[in-house]
C-alpha cells in the first residue's frame, strides 16, 4: 500500500496546463467502476497516489478523507471505532477509492433505509476545470453557506471538478443485525415488508428474488430479538447483503446484461417475463436483459441505465435528459469547466 | 422622478397580465411585506405580486426577464437572514396562495404539496396515515415549505432524520426564462446531476419552486427525553461528545446555558433547575425496545460525563414540558431586554467548549449579554445577543458582535450559517468562509440558471467588490484576497 500523500497542487497544475491547451483529462484511480458510464478519450488524470486520511474523530461522526484513499483502509478505520459508510457504497474491489465512490454517487442496500451517498456528503476540495482548487462545505452537519456543490459533486462522475478531499457524515454501527428469509409472492413480500417497516421494526435492507425475501434488521438487541419473534421466518448469515452490495451474488454474475431500473417503490410488478432481483423496499429493480427499457422506466415515473457489469459501454447507458433539462446540465458543465476538459462524454456525450 | 414613472409604467403592465386582486402597489398594501422574519432590514418593493397559478407565475418571470426588473420569492416570510428582503427596484413575488396539499401517498411515503403549505400543515395532514414530516424547524406552526427549501431548514432532530434536503425528493421549478422543470423524481435517485440537492438551499437565486414532494415517515411508536444538568458549561460541551461517540444518535440534543434556563423557566415554568449552568435535552426515539436500550445507554454515558443530575420524563405530559422550556427559549429571552439578534453558526461538536468559552470573552468585550441555546447535536449555536434598538448605535454593535461570532465558528472549522441562511444578513461574513475563487464558482452556477442576475440578486453570494469593501477577507496561503480589486 501506497503510503498519505497530498498531491493537490500537482494535479491542479495538470489541469492548468489542460485547461489552456484544451486538452481532455480521464480522471482515473482505482479503475473499478469502468463500466458505469461511457468509454472516455483523454490524458490520463491519476488520482490515486492523493491519498490518506486527514482527519477522523469518531465522536464527529465525520471522515475527511484524499479522494485516492481506498475505501478498505476508510472502512477498516471506520470498523475499528464502530462506526461505518452507512450508504454502502458497491462494487469495491480492492482497488476502489473514497473519491470513486463519492463521483459515482452509487449506494449500496442501506440505501432506501439509511440514505445515498450524497446524503452524507458534508463538504468537498475540488479543482475546477480551470485548475482551480476550490473548497465547498465543510466538517459540520449543517451547513447553509452558499450553494451546495459538495452534494452536486456526488454522482457528477468528476465532469464538474476533479475530486481531491471528502468529508462525510459516518454513522454507528447497530449492535445487533441478522437477516431473516422469507417464501413469498412479489405482492405479498412488498405488502409484508411496507407493513414492518410502519410498524417501526428496523429495517436496513430487503430484497427480492425468485419468490424469496430477504430483510436485514439493524437495532440495539432487545429490539432485533423483538422483531424476530414478531417477524417469523428463517434466520439466516448476512452474507447476502455483502454480496448485493458487491455485485457478487450470483444474479450478478449469471447475468451479465443488466438494466438497473430506479422506480417509485411501491410500483406494480413490472417486466415480469425478465428475470429479476428487488432492492430497496421496491424503489431499485435489477432487470436481466438486452434492449432498452427506457420507455418503459419513463412511463412508471422512474429512469433506468444500461449496466453492462462485465464489459464496457460504447454509448449513453443513461436515461435520456429531456432537451430544456440537458441545456441546463452545459451550462452547469460549463460554470465549473468552460474548456470541458473534464471527463468529456463521460456520463452524457454532450457534456 | 424617473424610478417613479418606471414603477407606474410597470405595474400597468403587470395589471395587463394580471388580475388585479393579484397584484399590491398602494402603499399601505406593501408595508407588510417590507421585512421577513430579519425585520431589522427593510425595502418597499415596486409591486407585491400573488399569483393564483402557475401560468401566471410564468407570465410574470417572462415579463420581468424582458423588462429586467428584479424577483424576490417569498413564502411565510419567517426567514431570519432577510432571504426574503424585498428590493426597491424590483417585485416581491408572494408563493402564499399556492397553500394545497396536493396529495398524500400512502403506498410511497410521499406527500406532494404546493410551496405556500405551512411545513406543519404536511405532518398534521399526514397524521392519521401514521406518517409525518420529520424537518421542524422552530417556525414550522407558520414557516412555509417552498421556503424550508430555499434555506434548506433544520430544526431540533437533524441529527437523526436529517435537513430539508434530505427529506424532499422532487421539485417543480420555474426558471427565470419561464421555463419549467422537475428535479429529482419519484425514485431514490435521478439521471443526471443532483440539482435537487443544488437547488435546496440556494435561496431563491436559481428559479422559483412551485412543487415539492417530500418523504414522509412513520411515527415513531416512543419518544422519550432525559434532561441532564452540569455545573459548568464545558462539561456539558464534552458530554455532547461522549453521547454520540457511545454510537447513540439520538433524535434530539438540545443545550441551554443557564441565563437560557432561567429565562425559559421564568415564562413557561418548565421545571428546569435554575442553578444549573446548562442542561442537555436528550431525546431518543424509535420502537419501545430500542427507545428503552438507549435511555438506558444515553443515561449512563451523561452520568459517566460529569451530569450531576439526570430526570426521564415520566410520561409525555411530562416530555412536553421539559420541551416547553426548549421551545419557548426564544420568546423566554425576549423578556430579558427590549430586543435580542439571533445568531446562527455551527462547530465540530468537539469546538462546543472552546466556542462558548470565546462568545462570553466577546460578549464582556462588548457590553453585550448573550444567551445560548442550541442544537448541540449538530454543533449548531443560536447564541441571542441582548440589546436595546433604542440606544444610539446598540444594533451595529450587535451586528458587529454577531459578526465576530461567526467568524471565530470559521476559525474552529465551523460555518457561518447552519440553518437560517445567508440572505443579507450575513452576506459580508461570506467573505470570510469564501475566497474569490469559490465566489467565483458560486456566481457561474448562478449564470447557468439566471444569466441576467435577476432573481435574488444581492443576496447569498456577495460580489467579489462588496467583499474587497468589507475587508475581512479569507487569507489563502498568505496571499492578500482579490488582488486585483481595487480597495477602498
Amino acid at each position: 500500500m501506497t503510503s498519505a500523500a497530498d498531491i493537490s497542487t500537482t494535479l491542479a497544475d495538470q489541469v492548468k496546463t489542460a485547461f489552456s491547451c484544451r486538452q481532455p483529462l480521464r480522471i482515473n484511480a482505482g479503475n473499478s467502476k469502468a463500466f458505469y458510464g461511457n468509454t472516455i478519450e483523454g490524458d490520463v488524470l491519476n488520482v490515486n497516489a492523493h491519498r490518506g486520511i486527514i482527519e477522523y474523530q469518531p465522536s464527529e461522526l465525520v471522515i475527511t478523507a484524499r479522494s485516492g484513499t481506498p475505501l478498505n483502509e476508510i472502512e477498516t478505520a471506520l470498523a475499528e471505532n464502530n462506526q461505518m459508510l452507512a450508504f454502502e457504497p458497491p462494487l469495491h474491489t480492492e482497488h476502489a477509492t473514497f473519491g470513486g465512490a463519492i463521483a459515482t454517487g452509487l449506494s449500496g442496500p442501506r440505501r432506501a433505509f439509511t440514505g445515498a451517498a450524497r446524503d452524507f456528503v458534508l463538504g468537498t476540495t475540488v479543482i475546477n476545470g480551470k485548475g482551480e482548487i476550490l473548497s465547498f462545505g465543510g466538517q459540520v452537519m449543517k451547513n447553509v453557506a452558499g450553494y451546495d456543490v459538495s452534494r452536486l459533486m456526488a454522482g457528477a462522475q468528476g465532469t464538474l471538478g476533479v475530486l481531491l478531499d471528502i468529508s462525510v457524515k459516518v454513522l454507528p454501527l447497530a449492535e445487533k443485525e441478522i437477516t431473516l428469509v422469507f417464501e413469498f409472492d412479489q405482492q405479498t413480500a412488498h405488502d409484508q415488508l411496507r407493513q414492518w417497516i410502519l410498524q417501526g421494526h428496523a429495517v436496513s435492507a430487503s430484497c427480492f428474488t425468485n419468490n424469496i425475501l430477504s430483510v436485514r434488521l439493524s437495532s440495539t438487541e432487545s429490539s432485533v430479538n423483538h422483531s424476530i419473534s414478531e417477524l417469523g421466518g428463517e434466520i439466516t448469515d448476512n452474507n447476502i447483503w455483502i454480496q448485493l452490495r458487491h455485485q457478487t451474488h450470483p444474479f450478478f454474475t449469471d447475468n451479465t446484461r443488466l438494466w438497473r431500473l430506479s422506480v417509485p417503490p411501491a410500483t406494480e410488478p413490472v417486466l415480469q417475463d425478465h428475470n429479476q432481483l428487488i432492492e430497496w423496499g421496491g424503489a431499485l429493480r435489477w432487470i436481466a436483459g438486452e434492449d432498452a427499457i427506457y420507455e418503459q422506466a419513463a412511463a412508471l415515473n422512474g429512469h433506468a441505465t444500461r449496466y453492462a457489469l462485465h464489459t464496457n459501454s460504447d454509448s449513453d447507458p443513461f436515461q435520456p435528459l429531456g432537451p430544456t433539462m440537458l441545456k441546463l446540465h452545459r451550462q452547469l458543465k460549463q460554470a465549473f469547466d468552460p474548456e470541458l476538459i473534464l471527463n468529456r462524454g463521460r456520463t452524457y456525450s454532450s457534456l | 422622478m424617473n424610478s417613479v414613472i418606471n414603477k407606474n409604467n410597470f405595474v400597468q403592465s403587470l395589471l395587463k397580465i394580471l388580475p388585479s386582486q393579484c397584484v399590491l402597489h398602494e402603499a399601505e398594501d406593501l408595508a407588510p411585506y417590507e421585512c421577513d422574519g430579519l425585520s431589522v432590514y427593510r425595502a418597499t418593493p415596486m409591486a407585491v405580486v400573488l399569483p393564483d397559478n402557475i401560468e401566471q407565475i410564468k407570465t410574470v418571470l417572462t415579463l420581468c426577464h424582458t423588462e429586467n426588473i428584479p424577483v424576490v420569492a417569498r413564502g411565510a416570510g419567517t426567514g431570519l437572514s432577510g432571504g426574503a428582503l424585498p428590493l426597491d427596484n424590483g417585485i416581491l413575488l408572494s408563493l402564499a396562495r399556492f397553500n394545497q396539499i396536493l396529495d398524500i401517498d400512502t403506498e410511497n411515503r410521499t406527500a406532494r404539496v404546493q410551496p405556500g403549505v405551512r411545513n406543519l400543515a404536511i405532518s398534521e395532514a399526514a397524521s392519521t396515515h401514521g406518517l409525518y414530516y420529520a424537518p421542524d424547524p422552530s417556525s414550522q406552526i407558520a414557516c412555509s415549505i417552498g421556503g424550508n427549501v430555499a434555506e434548506n431548514s433544520g430544526g431540533v432532530h437533524c441529527l437523526k432524520y436529517g435537513l430539508t434536503v434530505h427529506n424532499i425528493i422532487k421539485l417543480q421549478i420555474i426558471t427565470m426564462q419561464g421555463e419549467e422543470l422537475t428535479l429529482g423524481g419519484d425514485t431514490l435517485d435521478s439521471p443526471g446531476y443532483d440539482l435537487l440537492a443544488l437547488m435546496t438551499g440556494s435561496e431563491g437565486l436559481l428559479g422559483i419552486i412551485t412543487e415539492i414532494t417530500v418523504k414522509l415517515l412513520p411515527k415513531p411508536a416512543a419518544a422519550r427525553v432525559m434532561m441532564a444538568s452540569f455545573n459548568d458549561v464545558a462539561t456539558a460541551g464534552q458530554a455532547v461528545s461522549e453521547v454520540i461517540a457511545s454510537g447513540i444518535v439520538p433524535a434530539g440534543l438540545e443545550l441551554m446555558d443557564n441565563a437560557a434556563i432561567r429565562a425559559a423557566d421564568d415564562f413557561v415554568q418548565a421545571g428546569y433547575p435554575r442553578d444549573a449552568a446548562a442542561i442537555l435535552l436528550c431525546e431518543v426515539d424509535g420502537n419501545e425496545h430500542e427507545v428503552a436500550d438507549e435511555l438506558e445507554q444515553a443515561k449512563a454515558v451523561l452520568k459517566a460525563s460529569g451530569a450531576v443530575e439526570i430526570s426521564i420524563a415520566g410520561d409525555e405530559q411530562e416530555r412536553l414540558k421539559f420541551w416547553a422550556g426548549r421551545k419557548a427559549a426564544f420568546p423566554a429571552v425576549g423578556r430579558l431586554a427590549p430586543d435580542y439578534y439571533c445568531m446562527d453558526g455551527t462547530i465540530p461538536r468537539h469546538q462546543i467548549a472552546t466556542v462558548l468559552t470565546r462568545i462570553h470573552e466577546l460578549s464582556d468585550e462588548y457590553g453585550l449579554d448573550v444567551v445560548n441555546v442550541f442544537h448541540a447535536g449538530d454543533g449548531n449555536l443560536h447564541p441571542l445577543i441582548l440589546y436595546d434598538a433604542n440606544i444610539d448605535g446598540e444594533l451595529e454593535r450587535t451586528e458587529e458582535l454577531g459578526g465576530r461570532i461567526l467568524e471565530v465558528c470559521v476559525e474552529l472549522g465551523g460555518s457561518i450559517t447552519g440553518e437560517h441562511g445567508v440572505g443579507m444578513e450575513k452576506i459580508n461574513q461570506m467573505c470570510v468562509q469564501y475566497n474569490s475563487n469559490e465566489l467565483t464558482q458560486f456566481h457561474a452556477i448562478k449564470y447557468a440558471f439566471d444569466p441576467d442576475g435577476l432573481l435574488n440578486p444581492g443576496k447569498a453570494i456577495p460580489t467579489l467588490h462588496r467583499c474587497a469593501e468589507f475587508g475581512a477577507m479569507h487569507v489563502h496561503h498568505g496571499q492578500l484576497p482579490h488582488p486585483h480589486i481595487e480597495r477602498f
